[in-house]
């Protein structure tokens, strides 16, 4: 069953569009020209575009809303009316207000800061060209990946550019504290929700009606983020399936055709908010969106953050990918109005459909020369600190490696943007990374050094998706304690499960990836694989031992936490002060030189380490607070395995 | 609706030529008169004259002996059918049973093993059997067919064919469109066709209760003619009519034109009587309703040939209607359409019947418009297209139409026409005259004939049906049909096909949807296979849009698969114990429904 011909497609020959640049033109020409040109977006099937006060009305008189309105009004005994007005002021506080002018207004001032931020912003036009055609087709719903507050803007500027129609975007509900910039977002198209609303029937029939009758009358494309918030790491987020749950409601529950999901994968060259995230995930607080932040932000536009790759994906259709996986029957029993749980079927689709699309984002991230530096110029950090010493890295010897490691990305798959000469390195002063500044206690100092590893570790991240699945069985190839094929599958699906929540790998796929991650590798050359075992090559030792070290320190950082649930945590650990507690650990065992990685303070890995952990069935949550789980026989033998496999890495 | 019959002189006269003794056997069958590979009647057929204007032969129907003008550019329009190519037809050779024969001979009761009689009650009219017999391909057929004179007759035969362990498949007007007359390939028994054509008679007229007993073999428009000449009507008219028999409505749980006033099958039928391999099953009394545990006949309607053959049935009739008037309604778009149709049976005011047909079929009637007869004529036409298109603002490719049919006393007709055009202005239907009506309902019955001038010209075709909730209407309408243009692009298929539907009744809950599509076959290897994929599709997409898996038609042998599906796991075994009493050893062996 496992071990199947390894008859993938080979990823080098994954056919990408080409882009093109299209702040050449802004930087050619009248920005006001531009913002006041006129716009006539090619809308499904022809529609004419809906008020805002019409889609309003539409939500209010729906059968669903009825529905809840009177199930609310029963069961709390208020009257309907009442309930009615609650649910008229939700949607009031929800509801986008598109303006065109608006929209004209920040095509004028976004050409403006982008043209000073970024050298160039570079699309697929052929993507948009898809993207054209598949609106007119069925309702389409834009998924970009999400790692700046720039996203969602970026989005609308590229869509008006190009005559597209304007899509309603899904935003947090923290955007509308920034009193003035949030009025200004909504009429750009943006709505709000709240960040969490689980028991609100009412808020929820609200929200989902409303994400609806958008979606399926076609009047606008539908925008949200799959990863849900801004990803901290640049490695994707699992996805979250509450949004995507109500956009394929329409088609599972036949009120449309189809629905044409667009993966958008925005590669920034450099993240404007770069260092904010590093000391964020070093414990000091995001700080709270405000207006007056935003001006407080605005050094950084004299800053070079390079370029934006925007890559619209093809469009996947809803139908194609529930073919066979939904049974759509099973809304024939009750009124589609009335609110159900989806079941077990529909959760199950959504989520792997979830995991494709996000692994459809990631596959066209366009990876610049930083990326394969900070891997190599990270790795070589962490050699010179076990060796003791501080020698950096020889030019040439970073261009030799780079050059290899070039290679390998390509032969992976990996969508590489090369500059045929390769500039004048800007990393200056940074070819050791993690050169200290004098500074006071050895605290400060480490965790100083911390935020310069763990920014660097971002870059290296956006790389991460590539390697991931060799990466795995790499790592599961030393693992193991033999080369037996059936041993070192046992390893990979173990790293593989416990890895979960870190990366992006779909549910129930262990088989696959590792068949993938065989097939890399036999095709580089780095692995043999016989009838029973599998062999690492003379020549693939380096590449083994690369992928191996690209993930020791995650490996590093699930053995701390292991570490520390087993031997520090206290009884009553909340789940609030779990990671004070653990930094603290870690700062400790940093000090003393018993861990080589500082990444491991990233609060981002030692959350996900958790969740694993959780997941896993290794700790429980009682009353919010952190125990050992209960069984406690497997819990510690769980937790011995992470220790002992981490330990022979 | 038809007018013109068949009348039984002629065909008492065919039979009369048709007995002849030939070597001890009796031969009946009347091919002359009836297309033994295509649909109805051999005179009536649509042609292309030698002018390449399309033409309606025959005398038949309203439609006969007219110049169609409009037809031509539309298929060449719609399918790219280039009307150059022809493809002709043979017919398989015969295999012979002779097992049972000699008792059959001592009944004195007709029968025939000739193969043209064989091939003939080989089929009903899917699309693949009609294409099969045009190919002259053709799989098992019956080896012999009898012709029982009445009920005694069957109970002779079914008894032998107990006795001989022959497999008997009832044949009445041979109209299924549900592969139900297919004669299963894996059967080794000798297969009987038990033709009930021969009892057509109406046995006697209860005025006091206004019912009437008739011979299930007969067939609708003599049933209806027949009646008439006493001044009654059954009022069960499916489009199928002029052929189906009332025997074959029963097995299928037929459903008629004007049901609204009538009622469907189940609710005309008061007493039946069948014969089956266990004896003859009947109610003893004719009470108008009863509680005597779930209805027996109940286990017979929808049964369809797989339990024993029906002989006699006992019918409700009514007085014949005082007027009849047809009507129609222009709406702006389908949704608006649906809506009226709603709400019309929502008030409980359906007239006879009530069909909306979209905006392609719409189109497609307009094709068939015969030439008119005067400039006149035509202004007139042109001005209401110009009122309707340029002064209302309705959009050619979108609005859509209603045809009506009122019927009952004058006065009340009328009254309740106003009722009607008064809902439909709410939703901005406008009225669009008697005429349009009348030809929309015309077209029902030649549209069958249509397809057999398709496949002349590469371009095959079928409709089929189904019955949804209210609020499913309007989304089943739009998946079906993307879903069939969406699987012929993907089967292949070079031309857009047609993929149209209408919805042709309206009940307190939901309605009848038929849809219709049809596609130029040409550079397809194998048309049939591609065609019975996208209907396969079609049918899990109305299944997947809360459709039923049939309103009418049946299930036969095409639909089995989903059957399970459709009446749970319990509900398969119910029908397979009742199969198991009944017919233990699988006479009735045509393999329908389960």
């Amino acid at each position: 069953m496992m071990f199947l011909s390894l008859q993938h497609r080979d990823p080098m020959l994954k056919k990408r569009d080409d882009f093109e640049d299209m702040l050449e033109e802004r930087r050619n020409s009248s920005d006001l020209r531009y913002a006041l040109r006129c716009y006539t977006p090619v809308l499904y099937k022809g529609l004419a575009p809906c008020k805002a006060s019409m889609l309003k009305s539409m939500v209010l008189q729906s059968d669903q809303l009825h529905h809840v309105i009177g199930q609310v009004s029963r069961e709390t005994g208020r009257a309907a009316d009442d309930v009615q007005e609650e649910a008229s002021a939700i949607l009031e506080e929800m509801a986008h207000c598109l303006q065109l002018s608006t929209v004209r207004f920040f095509a004028f001032t976004l050409s403006k800061v982008f043209k000073t931020l970024f050298r160039s912003i570079c699309v697929n036009e052929e993507g948009i060209q898809r993207l054209q055609q598949a609106i007119q087709e069925h309702p389409v719903v834009l998924l970009p990946s999400h790692r700046s507050y720039m996203d969602f803007l970026l989005m609308s500027y590229i869509l008006y550019t190009y005559d597209i129609a304007l899509p309603v975007i899904a935003a947090g509900m923290d955007f509308m504290g920034m009193k003035f910039v949030g009025e200004m977002l909504r009429m750009s198209g943006a709505f709000f929700i709240r960040r969490s609303f689980g028991g609100d029937k009412l808020y929820w029939s609200v929200f989902s009606e409303y994400v609806k009758t958008m979606l399926k009358n076609g009047f606008a494309p539908v925008e949200f983020f799959l990863e849900g918030t801004r990803s901290r790491t640049s490695k994707s987020l699992t996805p979250k399936l509450g949004l995507l749950n109500i956009v394929m409601d329409p088609y599972l529950k036949g009120e449309v055709y189809d629905i044409n999901v667009v993966p958008v994968s925005i590669s920034y060259e450099r993240i404007l908010e770069e260092a904010l995230y590093a000391r964020e995930m070093l414990g000091v607080p995001k700080p709270k969106e405000s207006t007056s932040g935003l001006f407080k932000a605005r050094k950084v536009l004299s800053e070079d953050y390079g370029s934006i790759h925007v890559y619209f994906g093809q469009p996947v259709s809803v139908r194609s990918l529930a073919q066979g996986r939904v049974n759509r029957c099973q809304f024939n029993l009750v009124p589609r109005h009335i609110p159900r749980r989806p079941s077990e079927e529909i959760q199950s689709f959504v989520n792997d459909s979830a995991y494709r699309l996000v692994r459809a984002q990631e596959e066209n991230m366009v990876l610049k020369p930083w990326v394969l530096l900070a891997s190599l110029l990270l790795q070589n950090h962490h050699q010179d600190q076990t060796a003791g010493q501080k020698r950096g890295m020889v030019l040439e010897e970073l261009t030799a490696q780079a050059v290899w490691l070039r290679d390998m990305f390509r032969e992976y798959g990996a969508f590489l943007h090369w500059p045929v000469v390769l500039l004048d390195i800007c990393v200056g002063g940074q070819v050791k990374p993690g050169e200290p500044h004098s500074t006071v206690t050895p605290e400060e100092e480490l965790l100083s050094q911390a935020v310069i590893v763990l920014s660097c570790a971002s870059y290296r991240n956006q790389g991460l998706h590539v390697f991931l699945r060799p990466a795995l069985l790499a790592s599961a190839i030393n693992a193991a304690s033999s080369n037996l094929k059936q041993e070192v599958f046992n390893s990979f699906s173990f790293l593989r499960n416990m890895f979960s929540n870190e990366f992006i790998l779909c549910p129930g796929a262990t088989v696959q990836d590792f068949e993938e991650a065989c097939y890399l590798l036999v095709k580089t050359g780095a692995l043999q694989v016989t009838q029973q075992e599998l062999l690492v090559t003379e020549r693939g030792q380096r590449t083994v031992a690369f992928l191996t070290s690209m993930l020791d320190p995650f490996l590093q950082g699930y053995q701390v936490v292991c570490r520390f649930l087993c031997e520090e945590a206290t009884e009553n650990l909340t789940e609030k002060q779990f990671v004070p507690a653990v930094r603290k650990f870690i700062i400790k065992h940093l000090l003393a030189g018993r861990l080589r990685y500082t990444e491991v303070l990233s609060s981002d890995l030692q959350k996900n380490s958790l969740a694993a952990l959780l997941r896993l069935g290794a700790v429980q949550k009682i009353k919010g607070r952190i125990k050992l789980s209960k069984v406690t026989y497997s819990s510690v033998f769980l937790l011995r395995t992470c220790v002992n496999l981490t330990y022979n890495c | 609706p038809t007018t013109d019959c068949f009348p039984s002189y002629l065909r008492n006269y065919l039979i009369c030529k048709i007995l002849e003794k030939r070597g001890g056997e009796l031969k009946m069958s009347f091919p002359e008169i009836m297309k033994w590979n295509g649909w109805g009647y051999s005179d009536s057929k649509f042609l292309f004259n030698k002018k390449g204007q399309a033409e309606f032969t025959g005398k038949r129907y309203r439609l006969s002996g007219m110049i169609i003008p409009g037809l031509k550019d539309w298929m060449e329009g719609t399918f790219g059918a280039n009307l150059q190519h022809k493809t002709p037809a043979t017919v398989s050779p015969a295999t012979l049973n002779k097992a049972f024969l000699e008792e059959l001979k001592s009944t004195g009761i007709p029968f025939s093993h000739d193969a043209e009689d064989r091939v003939f009650r080989a089929h009903g009219h899917c699309l693949h059997e009609i294409f099969a017999l045009r190919e002259g391909k053709f799989g098992r057929v019956p080896d012999m067919v009898v012709w029982p004179n009445c009920h005694n007759d069957v109970v002779k035969i079914v008894e032998l064919a107990c006795k001989h362990n022959v497999c008997v498949i009832p044949y009445g007007g041979g109209t299924s469109v549900s592969s139900a007359l297919e004669c299963p390939p894996e059967e080794t028994r000798s297969i009987v066709s038990l033709d009930t054509s021969q009892m057509n008679r109406i046995l006697w007229i209860d005025e006091k209760n206004l019912t009437a007993h008739v011979e299930a073999g007969i067939v609708g428009q003599d049933l209806e003619r027949l009646l008439n000449e006493s001044g009654y009507c059954t009022g069960h008219e499916p489009d199928s009519m002029e052929f189906s028999s009332l025997g074959g409505w029963v097995a299928t749980r037929a459903s008629g034109m004007k049901k609204n006033i009538y009622g469907n099958i189940e609710d005309l039928v008061i007493h039946i009587r069948m014969v089956t391999p266990r004896g003859v099953i009947e109610k003893s009394c004719q009470g108008p309703r009863m509680s005597t545990g779930p209805d027996i006949h109940h286990f017979i309607m929808g049964s369809e040939g797989t339990l024993g053959v029906v002989t006699e049935v006992t019918m409700k009739i009514r007085p014949m209607p005082e007027y009849q008037k047809y009507g129609s309604v222009v709406f702006p778009n389908f949704e608006q359409g649906v809506a009226c149709l709603r709400e019309v049976a929502k008030q409980r005011c359906a007239p006879a019947s009530i069909r909306l047909m979209d905006n392609e079929q719409f189109k497609f009637g307009h094709a068939l418009k015969p030439q008119v007869s005067s400039i006149f004529t035509s202004f007139l036409d042109g001005l209401k297209t110009f009122y309707i298109t340029k002064f209302k603002g309705f959009d050619p490719n979108r609005l859509c139409v209603a045809t009506l049919l009122f019927e009952g006393d004058r006065e009340k007709v009328l009254q309740h026409e106003k009722q009607v055009y008064d809902i439909a202005a709410k939703f901005g239907g406008l009225a669009a005259g008697e005429d349009n009506g009348q030809r929309g309902y015309m077209l029902t019955f030649v549209i069958a004939y249509l397809r057999d001038l398709g496949m002349d010209y590469y371009v095959i075709g079928e409709s089929f049906e189904t019955s949804v909730p209210w609020d499913r209407v309007l989304d089943i309408c739009r998946n079906v049909k993307a879903r069939i243009i969406q699987e012929c692009k993907d089967k292949g298929v070079q031309f857009p096909p047609l993929s149209t539907c209408r919805v042709t009744q309206t009940y307190d809950t939901g309605a009848c949807v038929y849809f219709y599509f049809a596609f130029n076959y040409r550079g397809l290897s194998d048309p049939v296979h591609v065609y019975e994929q996208v209907e396969h599709a079609a049918r899990e997409e109305i299944l997947a849009n809360g459709g039923s898996l049939s309103h009418h038609h049946g299930v036969g042998k095409l639909r089995k698969e989903w059957m399970r599906d459709t009446v749970s796991n319990v509900g398969v075994g119910m029908l397979k114990s009742v199969k198991d009493y009944v017919d233990p050893d699988n006479i009735f062996g045509n393999r329908n429904l389960l």
